[in-house]
């Protein structure tokens, strides 16, 4: 359809056209009492005004769509038919200026998602096989190609730097514009820019599937998933703008007075209605994803404006989640030479774990010069929330738990001393061998900045019940929550009893959001209200959460709340406001106050108040931005 | 079956949404059809051995909007 096409090409002159005619006719009308002249250049504005309009409507209709268009078009015809010429000029002209408004403001509010679409990075510099250099599109590129950069460019793939080191701007990713260092061995994502330094980086992922490609996916997918309030209102529309046609219609058949009847029809048009709820979303969401908060949806601003209760794991999200040893202890009177033996094979099974204790216990043993088989992999027993056991070396290890499990013997002066390292707020790996205790390492975690002024706010703003929940010895995360103001703390739990007691609570009829790191936490996020993840950029973290904090910051979980709630209430105003209007422009009808013209007016005036209200949310980043800093002067105190 | 995402011109009206849906679930070999209003994108799965990428953008094309660039995923 030809048609239409030149219809949108041509969308602004026909405005212009509308424009032109109407004013002529009016001046003629008015100013020079030439009514002829005046009457004709207003049957020409009306021509070239609706003649858009009815295109739309009848394209709409050929899908059974009763579209706003028609009932437009037909009040139009109506007008042409008891000569109104005036109004008719009018209300195309203002129904075409309300478009282009909409058009124009609509698109302001889709700017933040542009942008970072723009971000998207277009060609890459790959290495050939015979050794040259060739610019390639990102869509051709394939895992294991060598991509170069330099100082300036954008980095076109994930991967992992092979050769080289910089500086890297990760805005993209975190919506941080701190520059990160990077170094041969570590990790870069695509749609980051290399500020400083060259590069040589080996590809894992490529377009869609890189971190960046899922972020805009994401974010694109969550501007349209509606809220079950906009699920509401689009049931609504679908037969409001038909029952108003039909209200119409009988007003006709009922009064014979055809200009009431259409002037219901252009009254009835639900404008504000249908696009207010979306567009608070679009800009809520937009801001949200610019300053590295990943909100899936309309539903989760709705979900977390309810949050009354704020359940948190203790490890890598109030934590920095890089464990470092701390303290060690001997026990039976040894010496780290007599136990080299136990040393090099703890060393040997804790390099095959992932959990961040084990991690922090390899670095801790390879520092010390303690020699290991780095290729050695023990068969051992994992035991569940416990640690591990291998039968063949007669080891355990683990937390006390498992010890006492196990039978290991733990004089009273041995206790003492454990407990000691737990009350400094540690964690604790023990080590035992031939039934007895020979090693115990203190972990230390660090606590992520702004953590107590961040609960804070939280409660201030509106959080009731603020929660840890740990697979910790309940020491240690009690040494660790000191002074930041839980409510209620829950140490050495299993993950299954992380579940029962998000289940306990919202049974409670409490709304609870789970902030976890994402990888092991899925369950917990899937389970509650909302899921909160502080991802590093982790495929699980984008994943499983409804909410992402891309900058792994914990200030910004409060950005997050305080963008949730106040989305969530600029889409009830906006909804408020349209059905404000259209129950004025009925009761104005009623009292005989309001003609088409005006009811035109007000109507395309509503739709640009909602879509202004809305942008309100786009500027809330400056105003959180003073928050920080108060926040700043708290945590300092 | 294949996934094809069309880059379209700019939306506007919540109806063009509702016409592209129903124009696209209406050809043969689409078996599931999701428009992003806000991107301006559409998201088929459709079945290769009866329909194109190609065939779907005329489709779109044909209601009156346009289509900037076709992306197919075969699976």
């Amino acid at each position: 359809m030809k048609l239409q096409q030149f219809i949108a090409k041509h969308s602004q002159h026909i405005l212009y056209g509308t424009a032109g005619f109407t004013a002529i006719g009016l001046l003629f009308d008015y100013a020079f009492h030439i009514e002829i002249i005046g009457l004709i250049a207003l049957i020409i504005a009306s021509i070239i005004g609706v003649f858009p309009i009815a295109v739309k409507a009848i394209s709409a209709l050929r899908y059974k769509i009763v579209s706003i268009e028609l009932l437009v078009t037909i009040a139009v015809i109506g007008a042409f038919a008891i000569q109104e010429f005036h109004e008719s000029a009018i209300v195309t002209f203002l129904f075409l200026l309300g478009d282009y408004l909409e058009k124009k403001t609509l698109a302001k509010t889709r700017q933040s998602i542009k942008d970072l679409t723009a971000m998207a990075p277009t060609t890459a510099q790959v290495k050939q096989a015979d050794g040259t250099v060739a610019t390639v599109d990102v869509d051709d590129l394939d895992k294991g190609d060598i991509v170069l950069t330099h100082v300036g460019d954008q980095i076109p793939v994930d991967g992992h730097i092979t050769s080289g080191q910089g500086y890297v701007n990760e805005a993209a990713i975190t919506g941080e514009s701190e520059l990160v260092a990077k170094k041969a061995g570590d990790s870069v994502y695509s749609g980051t820019i290399l500020e400083d330094g060259d590069l040589t980086i080996t590809t894992d992922q490529v377009g869609d599937m890189t971190t960046f490609g899922k972020i805009i996916e994401l974010v694109e997918e969550a501007q349209d998933s509606k809220s079950s309030a906009e699920k509401f209102i689009d049931r609504f529309a679908k037969y409001y703008t038909p029952a108003v046609l039909v209200l119409g219609i009988l007003t006709y058949i009922i009064t014979r007075d055809l200009n009431l009847a259409i002037t219901l029809l252009v009254l009835g048009c639900p404008g504000a209605l249908v696009i207010g709820a979306p567009v608070s979303n679009v800009a809520g969401i937009g801001n949200g994803a610019k300053n590295g908060i990943l909100i899936k949806g309309g539903e989760v601003t709705a979900q977390m404006s309810k949050v009354d209760t704020m359940v948190f794991d203790k490890t890598g999200t109030l934590t920095v989640g890089k464990p470092e040893v701390a303290t060690v202890a001997y026990f039976n009177g040894q010496t780290p030479d007599d136990l080299s033996a136990y040393l090099t094979k703890v060393q040997e099974i804790e390099q095959n774990s992932n959990h961040p204790l084990a991690k922090a216990v390899v670095t801790y043993l390879k520092a010390q010069g303690v020699p290991a088989d780095q290729e050695a992999a023990p068969q051992v027993t994992t035991i569940k929330g416990r640690g591990l056991y291998s039968e063949d070396e007669d080891l355990l290890i683990g937390n006390l738990a498992l010890m006492t499990d196990h039978n290991v013997q733990i004089s009273a002066a041995d206790k003492a001393k454990v407990e000691a390292i737990q009350h400094q707020g540690r964690s604790i790996v023990a080590v035992a061998a031939a039934g007895a205790l020979q090693v115990v390492f203190g972990i230390s975690d660090v606590l992520r900045p702004n953590v107590k002024a961040t609960l804070s706010s939280l409660r201030q703003a509106g959080v009731k019940r603020l929660v840890m929940l740990t697979g910790d010895n309940e020491q240690s995360a009690q040494a660790m929550a000191q002074g930041l103001g839980f409510d209620e703390i829950h140490a050495q739990l299993l993950p299954n009893e992380k579940l029962d007691w998000l289940e306990k609570y919202q049974q409670q009829g409490l709304h609870v959001a789970f902030v976890g790191d994402g990888i092991n936490d899925s369950p917990a996020l899937a389970k509650a209200d909302v899921g909160v993840a502080m991802g590093s950029g982790t495929d699980v973290a984008i994943e499983t959460a409804d909410l992402t904090l891309m900058n792994s910051k914990f200030e910004s979980l409060y950005k997050a709340y305080v963008l949730s709630r106040k989305t969530n209430a600029n889409t009830t105003e906006n909804i408020v406001i349209a059905l404000a209007v259209v129950a004025l422009l009925l009761s104005g009808l009623l009292f005989g106050l309001v003609d088409m013209a005006t009811g035109m007016f007000v109507h395309e005036a509503s739709i640009l108040v909602v879509i202004f209200n809305a942008m309100r949310l786009l500027r809330m980043h400056q105003r959180s931005a003073v928050n920080k800093e108060n926040h700043q002067v708290i945590y300092e105190k | 079956m294949a996934k094809v995402t069309l880059k379209l011109g700019e939306l506007t009206c919540p109806s063009c949404l509702t016409k592209i849906e129903q124009g696209l679930k209406q050809t043969d070999g689409v078996e599931s059809v999701k428009v992003l209003f806000n991107a301006g994108k559409v998201k088929a799965d459709y079945d290769a051995s009866v329909t194109t990428p190609e065939a779907l953008a005329d489709v779109i094309t044909g209601l009156g909007y346009e289509v900037k660039s076709t992306k197919a995923v075969e699976a």
